[in-house]
């Protein structure tokens, strides 16, 4: 649907987002710049307040900016009608929020069906590609457990096999790890790390932890809605093997 | 796409069983009641005028006295023969006449008997009070003329003194008077107020003058209208002829009394209206209670149901997606919970006045106004506050507390 060669995957031009208005407008985003190329694993970091998750719901086109530019493979976003921007979210973008955010009662399965439901995939195929993600995400045999009868790690996970069984080309993850301890977090940053690298899926995640952030490749700081630093490091992966495997 | 709205809205509606029961309830009880209320008021309503309507046809009741004594009560003189006769041939709106009269007897057929009462009249009593001859014939000229022995009984009595034999061309004694049965009166059952209009023996006129009463005495003069149109005319045309030949002076309280039967079934209809309207808005609270409960239970799940547009909104659903979805979910709930109540409703009422000895008469409006009402409440309420949530942005609704 939206395809233009050359331009960035996802570029940001002085967005703003204010809140509120006269004394208790608060400026979320401040002129925030960015550019993000696709297959890079970004993290986004900043104390509260500094605009990090305000940055990453305006790039999954969840929230729009109050003004500025923001870029989708050099299509403006800002430009496209709801139901365009939804039809963006259903073939480019997958999401993985701190909460979970599956839907209560409803099996592992039917959760990470849903978006293909969307998409009009037929039943059976429907059924083989969201049994292959959650098997993706190592919860093969939970299938039918509804979000209550899994492990706050398992819901992350069925949330993943959710955001990653259409093959978006963006997993956009606020804060995925932050409900849970720290065990399951180095196992969602694992999962997280290998789509990255074993399927090209960029990420770009929020994170406040130093030790989250170090299995990206680049970190960006906010700060008072504006980007503060952003650099390039090496992944904490890499030092166990390019395959991600322990 | 419609299938699979359909599909997920039916998913949706088992996953979330209890809050899908008490919708349903509610729009259930709704519609159940104002059926079943409206029905049976309407039983009540279409007994007392088909009662009415069978005590004769346009009839009108002349009886000596003053209406507020009481018809029989006081010296009012009785009327005679030729009272009727002159009812007959000076009013032209009057179709027939049958003037009465009447005493208590005992009738006795072989070792059994029966008190009941004995009526003297003419051939016009049945077409006057709508009475049908189910066995045997009506009186000939000759009888009525010659005050012949000869009786007809009413359905009660030949029960009572024949039971299921065939009592055409048996004597029987009605007082001191030893008569013939020359016919049967089809049954008309128990009237408005209770009392059997079946428990009687008629004879001719002359017959229960000359041998029952000794005199020529009629108690009442009943007239059969030519149409109910002009009953409130015969009336006051009746009034004036009887002020006449009664030689009441103008401004005189009349000693006669005319009753029109209209009046009397406009009176029940009134309190059997009144009735209906009563059970109907008893009904109309359960509908709305029931419409409160639809609403509480959407309301109170407006928080969960918006979180969940915004994760389906997030996935890449389009607003009106999950908006078809909501509205399928509300629309099947409320048609289901309206079908099960409308067959309660139907059900509960047709049981009712079986019970109750009424008809039964169905009234689509009514179901449809209830169906349509509840169907409403839970349509709206369903709909609208997914509406809402599905224009918030994704990310608002998402975080919706």
């Amino acid at each position: 649907m939206i395809v233009s060669d050359g331009a960035p995957l996802i570029e940001l031009r002085d967005v703003h987002k204010v809140y509120g208005h006269g004394e208790s407008e608060v400026r979320a985003l401040d002129g925030a710049n960015l550019r993000i190329d696709e297959g890079e694993f970004v993290s986004i970091m900043g104390p509260s307040g500094s605009g990090k998750s305000t940055a990453l719901n305006v790039i999954g086109c969840l929230d729009s900016p109050t003004h500025g530019s923001y870029r989708f493979r050099g299509v403006e976003v800002g430009s496209l009608t709801l139901d365009q921007l939804a039809l963006l979210r259903r073939h480019y973008l997958g999401f993985v929020f701190q909460g979970f955010n599956l839907l209560a009662r409803t099996s592992a399965l039917e959760n990470v069906e849903l978006p293909l439901v969307y998409r009009r995939v037929p039943t059976a195929e429907r059924r083989r590609r969201a049994m292959r993600a959650l098997a993706a995400v190592g919860l093969e045999g939970r299938e039918t457990h509804t979000p209550a009868e899994l492990s706050g790690g398992q819901q992350q996970r069925v949330a993943i096999a959710r955001a990653i069984v259409t093959d978006p080309i963006v997993l956009l993850a606020d804060e995925p790890t932050g409900n849970l301890d720290s065990a399951r977090k180095v196992e969602i940053m694992r999962l997280l790390a290998e789509l990255n690298v074993s399927r090209g899926i960029t990420i770009v995640m929020v994170t406040h932890e130093d030790d989250m952030a170090a299995y990206g490749r680049r970190t960006i700081r906010f700060r008072d809605g504006r980007v503060e630093s952003d650099t390039r490091h090496p992944s904490v992966m890499d030092a166990e093997g390019a395959d991600g495997r322990r | 796409m419609l299938w699979t709205t359909l599909m997920m809205a039916l998913r949706e509606i088992r996953r979330n069983a209890m809050r899908s029961l008490l919708t349903t309830l509610g729009i259930v009880i709704g519609v159940g009641a104002v059926i079943a209320m409206v029905t049976i008021g309407q039983g009540a309503t279409a007994k007392v005028t088909s009662d009415v309507a069978k005590m004769g046809k346009n009839l009108l009741t002349v009886m000596p006295g003053a209406a507020r004594r009481g018809p029989t009560s006081g010296t009012a003189p009785p009327f005679t023969l030729n009272d009727a006769n002159a009812i007959l041939n000076e009013i032209t709106t009057v179709a027939a006449v049958a003037p009465s009269a009447g005493q208590g007897v005992l009738a006795v057929y072989g070792n059994k008997n029966h008190n009941t009462g004995a009526t003297g009249s003419t051939n016009g009593y049945f077409d006057v009070l709508g009475f049908e001859i189910e066995q045997g014939r009506k009186f000939t000229d000759a009888e009525l003329q010659g005050g012949t022995p000869v009786c007809i009984l009413g359905a009660t009595v030949k029960r009572e003194l024949f039971g299921a034999q065939d009592p055409l061309g048996a004597q029987i004694r009605v007082g001191k008077l030893s008569c013939q049965v020359v016919g049967v009166l089809g049954s008309k059952g128990q009237s408005t107020f209770g009392s059997d209009q079946d428990d009687f023996i008629l004879l001719p006129l002359s017959t229960f003058h000359r041998r029952l009463a000794g005199n020529t005495d009629v108690n009442a003069i009943y007239v059969s209208a030519t149409s109910d149109k002009v009953t409130t005319r015969t009336k006051q045309q009746l009034e004036l002829l009887m002020r006449e030949r009664r030689r009441l002076a103008p401004g005189q309280a009349a000693n006669f009394m005319v009753m029109d039967t209209k009046e009397l079934q406009q009176t029940l209809q009134g309190v059997t209206g009144a009735l209906t309207a009563l059970l109907g808005a008893i009904a109309g609270v359960s509908l709305l209670v029931g419409g409160i409960g639809i609403m509480n239970i959407m309301l109170v799940s407006v928080t969960e149901r918006t979180r969940e547009i915004g994760i389906r909104l997030a996935i890449g659903a389009r607003a009106y997606e999950v908006l078809m979805q909501f509205l399928v979910e509300a629309v099947t709930l409320s048609v289901f919970g309206g079908i099960i109540g409308m067959l309660l409703g139907l059900g509960g009422s047709l049981a009712a006045v079986r019970a109750l000895g009424l008809p039964f008469v169905f009234s689509p409006g009514i179901v449809a106004l209830a169906f349509g009402f509840s169907a409403m409440v839970g349509i709206g309420f369903g709909y609208f506050p997914a509406r809402k949530a599905a224009r918030l942005k994704p990310i608002e609704a998402l975080r919706h507390e």
